[in-house]
Protein backbone atom coordinates (compact mmCIF):
# COMPACT_ATOMS: atom_id res chain seq x y z
CA UNK A 1 0.00 0.00 0.00
CA UNK A 2 2.83 2.52 1.05
CA UNK A 3 4.80 1.50 -1.93
CA UNK A 4 1.74 2.21 -4.29
CA UNK A 5 1.22 6.08 -2.30
CA UNK A 6 5.40 6.50 -2.63
CA UNK A 7 5.08 5.78 -6.41
CA UNK A 8 2.43 7.78 -7.08
CA UNK A 9 4.25 10.81 -5.50
CA UNK A 10 6.94 10.69 -6.93
CA UNK A 11 4.81 10.73 -10.36
CA UNK A 12 2.90 13.29 -9.39
CA UNK A 13 6.45 15.48 -8.87
CA UNK A 14 7.73 14.61 -12.25
CA UNK A 15 4.88 15.11 -13.79
CA UNK A 16 3.97 18.78 -11.91
CA UNK A 17 7.78 19.77 -12.70
CA UNK A 18 6.72 18.78 -16.54
CA UNK A 19 3.33 20.83 -16.48
CA UNK A 20 5.26 23.69 -14.92
CA UNK A 21 7.67 23.64 -17.78
CA UNK A 22 5.26 23.37 -20.21
CA UNK A 23 2.90 26.01 -18.49
CA UNK A 24 6.49 28.03 -19.37
CA UNK A 25 6.57 27.88 -22.54
CA UNK A 26 3.17 28.54 -23.44
CA UNK A 27 3.86 32.21 -21.61
CA UNK A 28 6.68 32.33 -24.10
CA UNK A 29 4.45 32.08 -26.53
CA UNK A 30 1.40 33.40 -26.26
CA UNK A 31 2.76 36.98 -23.51
CA UNK A 32 2.68 40.27 -25.47
CA UNK A 33 6.16 41.79 -24.25
CA UNK A 34 9.58 40.46 -22.97
CA UNK A 35 8.38 41.71 -19.49
CA UNK A 36 5.47 40.04 -18.76
CA UNK A 37 7.43 36.98 -21.15
CA UNK A 38 10.16 36.98 -17.89
CA UNK A 39 7.19 36.75 -15.80
CA UNK A 40 6.33 33.13 -16.74
CA UNK A 41 9.96 32.40 -17.80
CA UNK A 42 11.56 33.04 -14.27
CA UNK A 43 8.68 32.00 -12.26
CA UNK A 44 7.13 28.40 -13.90
CA UNK A 45 10.24 26.83 -14.88
CA UNK A 46 11.92 27.49 -11.52
CA UNK A 47 9.34 25.66 -9.81
CA UNK A 48 9.08 23.18 -12.59
CA UNK A 49 12.97 22.28 -12.58
CA UNK A 50 12.81 22.29 -8.78
CA UNK A 51 9.87 19.75 -8.68
CA UNK A 52 11.19 17.38 -11.74
CA UNK A 53 14.74 17.49 -10.08
CA UNK A 54 13.18 16.63 -6.22
CA UNK A 55 10.78 14.18 -8.06
CA UNK A 56 14.41 12.33 -8.82
CA UNK A 57 15.46 12.64 -5.68
CA UNK A 58 12.67 10.92 -4.24
CA UNK A 59 13.24 8.41 -6.96
CA UNK A 60 16.58 7.44 -6.10
CA UNK A 61 16.30 7.51 -2.11
CA UNK A 62 13.52 5.03 -2.25
CA UNK A 63 14.60 2.56 -5.22
CA UNK A 64 18.20 2.50 -4.18
CA UNK A 65 18.29 3.99 -0.82
CA UNK A 66 20.83 6.60 -2.37
CA UNK A 67 20.58 10.54 -1.65
CA UNK A 68 22.35 11.99 -4.14
CA UNK A 69 23.78 15.27 -2.56
CA UNK A 70 24.66 17.19 -6.05
CA UNK A 71 20.26 16.71 -6.83
CA UNK A 72 19.94 18.31 -3.44
CA UNK A 73 23.04 21.35 -4.55
CA UNK A 74 21.03 21.91 -8.12
CA UNK A 75 17.88 22.48 -6.44
CA UNK A 76 19.20 24.99 -4.60
CA UNK A 77 21.31 26.38 -7.07
CA UNK A 78 18.03 26.92 -9.16
CA UNK A 79 16.26 28.44 -6.66
CA UNK A 80 18.71 31.37 -5.87
CA UNK A 81 19.65 31.66 -9.30
CA UNK A 82 16.74 31.83 -11.86
CA UNK A 83 15.15 35.19 -9.97
CA UNK A 84 18.41 37.04 -10.57
CA UNK A 85 18.61 36.10 -14.29
CA UNK A 86 15.18 37.05 -14.92
CA UNK A 87 15.72 40.34 -13.30
CA UNK A 88 18.80 41.11 -15.26
CA UNK A 89 17.46 40.54 -18.55
CA UNK A 90 14.08 42.34 -17.98
CA UNK A 91 16.72 44.93 -16.85
CA UNK A 92 18.97 45.10 -19.76
CA UNK A 93 16.08 45.08 -22.10
CA UNK A 94 14.67 48.05 -20.31
CA UNK A 95 18.08 50.06 -20.51
CA UNK A 96 18.21 48.75 -24.27
CA UNK A 97 14.99 50.81 -24.56
CA UNK A 98 12.75 47.28 -25.57
CA UNK A 99 9.20 48.67 -26.10
CA UNK A 100 6.65 47.91 -23.11
CA UNK A 101 3.38 46.40 -24.19
CA UNK A 102 0.85 49.44 -25.60
CA UNK A 103 -1.57 48.16 -22.85
CA UNK A 104 1.01 48.73 -20.19
CA UNK A 105 -0.76 51.35 -17.60
CA UNK A 106 2.01 52.84 -16.02
CA UNK A 107 5.96 53.62 -15.67
CA UNK A 108 7.40 54.82 -12.76
CA UNK A 109 10.85 53.93 -13.61
CA UNK A 110 11.26 56.46 -17.25
CA UNK A 111 10.48 59.16 -14.98
CA UNK A 112 13.29 58.30 -13.03
CA UNK A 113 15.56 58.11 -15.53
CA UNK A 114 14.83 61.31 -17.57
CA UNK A 115 15.57 62.98 -14.63
CA UNK A 116 18.53 61.56 -14.06
CA UNK A 117 19.88 60.50 -17.80
CA UNK A 118 23.36 59.35 -17.70
CA UNK A 119 22.28 55.83 -16.75
CA UNK B 1 25.35 36.06 16.87
CA UNK B 2 29.30 34.71 15.57
CA UNK B 3 30.62 35.05 18.01
CA UNK B 4 27.57 33.11 20.16
CA UNK B 5 28.06 30.25 17.75
CA UNK B 6 31.85 30.06 18.02
CA UNK B 7 31.25 29.74 22.40
CA UNK B 8 28.60 27.52 21.30
CA UNK B 9 30.91 25.61 19.77
CA UNK B 10 33.96 25.51 21.68
CA UNK B 11 31.20 24.53 25.12
CA UNK B 12 30.66 21.46 22.51
CA UNK B 13 34.10 20.82 22.25
CA UNK B 14 35.23 20.76 25.79
CA UNK B 15 32.27 18.55 25.98
CA UNK B 16 34.18 16.15 24.42
CA UNK B 17 37.13 16.68 26.07
CA UNK B 18 35.59 15.91 29.78
CA UNK B 19 34.10 12.61 28.12
CA UNK B 20 36.86 11.26 26.82
CA UNK B 21 34.34 10.06 23.41
CA UNK B 22 34.86 11.28 19.60
CA UNK B 23 31.72 10.71 18.19
CA UNK B 24 28.89 12.69 16.75
CA UNK B 25 26.02 11.77 19.38
CA UNK B 26 28.56 13.07 22.68
CA UNK B 27 29.23 16.69 19.82
CA UNK B 28 25.77 17.13 19.74
CA UNK B 29 24.66 16.91 23.19
CA UNK B 30 27.52 18.90 23.98
CA UNK B 31 26.06 21.49 21.47
CA UNK B 32 22.23 20.85 23.13
CA UNK B 33 24.46 21.68 26.69
CA UNK B 34 26.23 24.68 24.98
CA UNK B 35 22.67 26.16 23.59
CA UNK B 36 20.97 25.59 27.48
CA UNK B 37 24.36 27.35 28.93
CA UNK B 38 23.99 30.40 25.94
CA UNK B 39 20.56 30.62 26.66
CA UNK B 40 21.06 31.62 30.40
CA UNK B 41 23.93 33.72 29.74
CA UNK B 42 21.78 36.09 27.17
CA UNK B 43 21.93 39.27 28.71
CA UNK B 44 25.97 39.13 28.66
CA UNK B 45 26.10 39.22 24.81
CA UNK B 46 25.24 42.77 23.30
CA UNK B 47 23.16 40.56 20.50
CA UNK B 48 20.11 38.24 21.38
CA UNK B 49 20.07 34.99 21.52
CA UNK B 50 21.17 33.36 17.91
CA UNK B 51 18.79 31.12 17.84
CA UNK B 52 16.15 33.87 17.76
CA UNK B 53 18.09 34.64 14.24
CA UNK B 54 17.91 30.78 13.07
CA UNK B 55 14.25 30.51 13.67
CA UNK B 56 13.55 33.92 11.64
CA UNK B 57 15.86 32.39 8.84
CA UNK B 58 13.24 29.11 9.03
CA UNK B 59 10.62 30.81 8.91
CA UNK B 60 11.88 33.51 5.67
CA UNK B 61 12.72 30.09 3.98
CA UNK B 62 9.10 28.51 4.04
CA UNK B 63 7.78 31.87 3.07
CA UNK B 64 9.85 31.65 0.25
CA UNK B 65 8.80 28.27 -0.85
CA UNK B 66 5.02 29.09 -0.04
CA UNK B 67 5.29 32.44 -2.34
CA UNK B 68 6.87 30.43 -4.86
CA UNK B 69 3.97 28.00 -5.39
CA UNK B 70 1.47 30.55 -5.16
CA UNK B 71 3.18 32.88 -7.90
CA UNK B 72 3.16 29.45 -10.13
CA UNK B 73 -0.09 29.03 -9.55
CA UNK B 74 -1.33 32.83 -10.30
CA UNK B 75 1.09 32.17 -13.68
CA UNK B 76 -0.73 29.62 -14.86
CA UNK B 77 -3.67 31.29 -14.68
CA UNK B 78 -2.71 34.42 -16.50
CA UNK B 79 -0.79 31.79 -19.38
CA UNK B 80 -3.89 29.75 -19.67
CA UNK B 81 -6.66 32.20 -19.55
CA UNK B 82 -7.89 32.40 -22.76
CA UNK B 83 -8.32 35.78 -22.95
CA UNK B 84 -5.20 38.44 -22.20
CA UNK B 85 -6.60 41.01 -19.90
CA UNK B 86 -4.11 41.65 -17.73
CA UNK B 87 -2.64 45.55 -17.34
CA UNK B 88 1.46 45.49 -17.04
CA UNK B 89 2.91 48.41 -15.44
CA UNK B 90 5.78 49.75 -13.22
CA UNK B 91 5.62 51.08 -10.09
CA UNK B 92 8.39 52.10 -7.55
CA UNK B 93 8.42 50.75 -4.36
CA UNK B 94 9.98 52.42 -1.25
CA UNK B 95 12.02 49.90 0.91
CA UNK B 96 13.60 50.42 4.25
CA UNK B 97 16.02 47.87 4.77
CA UNK B 98 20.00 49.24 4.00
CA UNK B 99 22.49 46.48 3.81
CA UNK B 100 23.53 44.66 0.54
CA UNK B 101 22.57 41.26 1.06
CA UNK B 102 18.59 42.12 2.82
CA UNK B 103 18.64 44.28 -1.33
CA UNK B 104 19.21 41.31 -2.77
CA UNK B 105 16.98 39.14 -0.67
CA UNK B 106 14.17 41.36 -0.83
CA UNK B 107 14.46 41.47 -4.79
CA UNK B 108 14.48 37.92 -4.86
CA UNK B 109 11.74 36.96 -2.72
CA UNK B 110 9.53 39.95 -4.74
CA UNK B 111 10.43 38.21 -7.73
CA UNK B 112 9.12 34.74 -6.87
CA UNK B 113 5.80 36.80 -5.52
CA UNK B 114 3.01 36.36 -7.66
CA UNK B 115 3.15 38.94 -10.78
CA UNK B 116 5.97 40.95 -10.05
CA UNK B 117 9.30 41.41 -11.50
CA UNK B 118 11.80 43.76 -9.80
CA UNK B 119 13.45 45.84 -13.14
CA UNK B 120 15.89 47.56 -11.18
CA UNK B 121 16.96 49.26 -7.77
CA UNK B 122 18.08 52.86 -7.71
CA UNK B 123 20.84 54.59 -7.08
CA UNK B 124 20.25 55.38 -3.20
CA UNK B 125 19.21 52.08 -2.74
CA UNK B 126 15.67 53.64 -0.99
CA UNK B 127 13.33 52.31 -4.27
CA UNK B 128 12.36 49.57 -5.99
CA UNK B 129 11.13 49.41 -9.39
CA UNK B 130 8.79 46.27 -9.73
CA UNK B 131 7.09 45.75 -12.83
CA UNK B 132 3.84 43.90 -11.74
CA UNK B 133 2.07 41.65 -14.03
CA UNK B 134 -1.64 43.58 -13.52
CA UNK B 135 -1.16 46.75 -11.53
CA UNK B 136 -5.11 47.44 -10.45
CA UNK B 137 -5.72 44.30 -9.41
CA UNK B 138 -2.42 43.60 -7.24
CA UNK B 139 -0.72 46.80 -6.25
CA UNK B 140 -1.91 47.07 -2.61
CA UNK B 141 -2.19 43.56 -2.10
CA UNK B 142 1.19 43.21 -2.54
CA UNK B 143 2.60 46.37 -0.33
CA UNK B 144 0.98 44.67 1.88
CA UNK B 145 2.39 41.34 1.44
CA UNK B 146 6.32 42.82 1.10
CA UNK B 147 5.79 44.41 4.02
CA UNK B 148 5.46 41.64 5.49
CA UNK B 149 8.54 40.24 3.57
CA UNK B 150 10.79 43.27 4.69
CA UNK B 151 9.47 42.33 8.74
CA UNK B 152 10.88 38.72 7.88
CA UNK B 153 14.11 39.89 6.60
CA UNK B 154 14.63 42.27 9.01
CA UNK B 155 13.50 40.03 11.32
CA UNK B 156 16.91 37.65 10.44
CA UNK B 157 18.99 40.49 10.45
CA UNK B 158 18.56 41.91 13.84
Amino acid sequence: MTETIVEFLIGALVLLGAFFCLVAALGLMRMPDLFTRTHAASKASTLGVMLTLLGVLAFFWYEDGYINARLVLGIIFVFITTPVAGHIISRAAYNMNVPLWEKTVQDDLKNSYSKSKDV
Amino acid sequence: MTLQIIVNLLVAFAWMFFQNTWDFLTFFLGYIIGLVILFGMRRFFSTRFYMKNVIAAVSLLLLFIKELVLSNIAVVKVVLSPKLTMQPGIFALPIQVKKDWEIVLLANLITLTPGTLVLSVSDDNKLLYVHALDIPDVEEAITSIKESFEKAIMEVSR
